[in-house]
């Protein structure tokens, strides 16, 4: 396997030393004009100018793009209506209700997102640091086990939406199961609270694994001699827990809770795939609706999808520099230590 | 016999006593085991039955497929049924025709007599086996052959320019001095923040301004300058020491030749790390590709499979075997190349 691989990695590395054999003349003669720093500009400007003009670019007209109006594509072609697309996003007569605002779906959206977030983050970060824990004893096996819990986590989002609607739907696994044990079946996906708890189940099917693992790269960071003090003193091993792991796992665990949090805000695909957003607009997160509007929908509105979608990288951001911040004062308390 | 396996399975460290945590421990790894693995497991198991047996309530574990019997006088092979006979015992007929509730059946021995059945008194008779056309009539009659090649492209294409692109940048950021650097570094971190659901719809209006819009290279060019490829390929190149680049130079290497006879090949651990990650990222990409591939000739997988499986009357059977096939690239990486991407993960928390 190993030796066809690598007689295969051959065959394809010839033509390619061959390009970048050909290549070094011109780049020769780049250097002796500009020297080696202008060495930097040509190593760097593939890279640059792609992420400028697909990543930079886009992130400074967005703004632009959210203070215009109508349906044309094309930013010259657009007209300037000001912070109106905002205006509509926000106006609401009660914040509570998201029937009298005048955009309810957006509010819909933030309403369901905002509940998610809060369901599947803590559940997730509490079967993560469950998961962790077990992996982190010594048990038969780890690498396996640990593998076992990451496997969903490299599943494509559309995979795992169709996975879960096969088991959830009406003559699938679950039902025939449950019809199995003499319970009643039951159709989970076009129920509003089943598809909510399926969203946020097969959500943290998908990525509890990733999360594990970053927790018991924290379980194992901790010392062991801390443990062995606690033993010697016939600490009970439930106060081992709480004052000894979950205080040295805390930083860790921020981080964890930050990086769930700013994945759940932007929760859209396996969810899509599982429900549609539906039943009615049950499970329509803020992706979702920033897709329905901007490309989806008939009435297409790229201003107020653009506006949507600031509003949405702007709690992005906060829980990004949240991040950053966690992670310096970690890095910080570490030197102090 | 029994006894001695299960004393070894049972038997503790230390010959201590079963704790209520070692109990909950394999609970929660075995419940793991089955729960993490099982879905995947009847997706592939179900993918292989036909669509009559898909509509079973409640399900079978395995695919079965009805036999049938070659009979002569008939040009097709027959469907077998087992049936109750009226004076009490079972008979294997084929069917020959079904007329209301009465079906005429024969004895594959006996072609000559032909039995009339009540259809209430027949099951069909059926064997384990596979029902592969699900597997090859999409890739025939459908265009999920189409679907796959250009997810193909898509993964390989971006994941060769990833590499690159990143790898020249994170040489140019690790190993020069230059001005102007550290803005380069910040630019390229601040959009760590920025995912692309952020900016989905001006980037839609640039891809389609330079034409790009369905058309593969519109889903490949804006995932390619990933920040995160960036970073981990310089913190890897920041360990090479300076001394090697100096002497290259001193043996009048260019500074092309320094990145691609020694850089390359020094940083070839985390360039495969990366490449595992692009792949799987790129294989499993879904949104961006929703937006940019409106026309059935450039789906990739992912996006047809979410077409096909959003009709009215989904297509089941034929949906359920493409989703296999799409989870096998991913299968491999997992099976073969997990450790890697595990402990990439352990490491410096990307994904």
């Amino acid at each position: 396997m190993a030796g066809v691989l690598g007689r295969a990695a051959g065959v394809l590395a010839a033509p390619v030393a061959w390009a970048a054999a050909l290549v070094d003349r011109p780049m020769r003669a780049w250097q002796n004009a500009t020297g080696t720093n202008g060495m930097a500009a040509v190593f760097l400007a593939p890279n640059m100018l792609i992420f400028g003009v697909f990543v930079l670019f886009p992130l400074v007209i967005n703004i632009a793009y959210s203070m215009t109006g109508g349906t044309a594509l094309f930013l010259p072609d657009r007209t300037f209506v000001g912070a109106a697309q905002y205006e509509r996003l926000l106006s609401c007569a009660d914040y509570t209700d998201p029937k009298t605002c005048e955009e309810d779906q957006f509010w819909i959206a933030v309403r369901n997102t905002g509940v998610f977030v809060v369901f599947q983050v803590a559940l997730m970060t509490v079967v993560a640091v469950v998961t962790a824990l077990i992996l982190n004893r010594e048990i038969r096996g780890r690498s396996f086990w640990r593998a076992v819990f990451f496997f969903p986590v490299l599943l494509s989002p559309v995979v795992v939406g169709l996975i879960w609607r096969w088991i959830l739907q009406r003559d699938g696994l679950l039902n025939a199961a449950l019809f199995q044990l003499g319970f009643t079946p039951h159709v989970w996906l076009t129920d509003r609270f089943w598809a909510f708890a399926a969203a946020i189940g097969v959500s943290i099917w998908a990525h509890v694994g990733f999360y594990a693992l970053i927790v018991l790269a924290g379980l194992q960071a901790i010392p062991k001699d801390l443990y062995e003090a606690a033993e010697m003193d016939g600490t009970k091993p439930g106060r081992v827990f709480w004052r000894i792991t979950l205080p040295l796992l805390m930083p860790n665990l921020l981080v964890v809770i930050v990086l769930a949090l700013i994945r759940a805000v932007q929760i859209f695909d396996e969810v899509f795939v599982l429900t549609g957003g539906g039943p009615g607009t049950s499970t329509m997160f803020l992706t979702q609706y920033i897709y329905e509007v901007g490309f989806a929908s008939l009435l297409k509105n790229p201003g107020l999808a653009s506006a949507a979608s600031i509003l949405m990288g702007g709690v992005l951001v906060v829980l990004t520099l949240v991040q950053l911040a966690v992670a310096r004062r970690n890095e910080a308390k570490g030197k102090r230590q | 016999m029994t006894g001695t396996v299960g004393q070894f399975l049972l038997r503790r460290r230390g010959g201590r006593g079963w704790h209520w945590t070692d109990v909950f421990t394999w609970v929660w790894l075995v419940g793991g085991l089955v729960l993490m693995f099982g879905p995947a497991l009847w997706l592939v198991g179900s993918s292989f039955k036909s669509p009559a047996q898909l509509a079973e309530f409640p399900p079978t574990l395995l695919p079965y497929v009805s036999r049938t019997a070659v009979v002569p006088g008939h040009d097709k092979p027959l469907p077998l049924f087992v049936v109750k006979m009226e004076n009490g015992e079972t008979r294997e007929l084929a069917e020959i025709r079904r007329i209301g509730i009465v079906a005429q059946m024969v004895d594959p021995a006996k072609p000559g007599e032909i039995v009339r059945v009540n259809i209430q008194n027949r099951t069909p008779a059926r064997e384990i086996g596979l029902a592969t056309g699900n597997y090859t009539e999409p890739f025939v009659h459908f265009d999920f052959l189409r679907y796959l090649q250009n997810s193909v492209f898509v993964t390989v294409v971006a994941t060769l320019i990833t590499l690159v692109t990143n790898s020249m940048a994170a040489f140019a950021l690790s190993k020069y001095q230059f001005r102007g650097r550290s803005t380069v570094m910040l630019l390229i971190l601040a959009t760590l923040m920025v995912p692309l659901s952020v900016i989905l719809v001006p980037l839609y209006s640039i891809i389609s301004t330079v034409g790009l819009f369905n058309s593969l290279w519109g889903v490949i060019l804006p995932t390619v300058a990933t920040p995160t490829g960036v970073f981990m390929l310089r913190q890897y190149m920041l360990t090479i020491p300076d001394e090697l680049l100096d002497a290259a130079r001193m043996d009048k290497a260019s500074e092309w030749q320094i990145y691609w006879r020694i850089i390359l090949p020094l940083t070839a651990p985390a360039l495969a790390v990366l490449a595992i990650f692009s792949v799987v990222w790129r294989w499993n990409d879904f949104l961006w590709p929703l937006i940019v591939l409106s026309r059935k000739e450039v789906y990739t997988l992912q996006v047809g499979l979410n077409t096909y499986a959003g009709e009215l009357n989904v297509q089941w059977h034929y949906i359920l075997a493409m989703t296999v096939v799409t989870m096998i690239p991913v299968v491999l990486v997992f099976v073969f190349l997990q450790r890697f991407i595990t402990t990439g993960i352990a490491g410096s928390g990307l994904k």
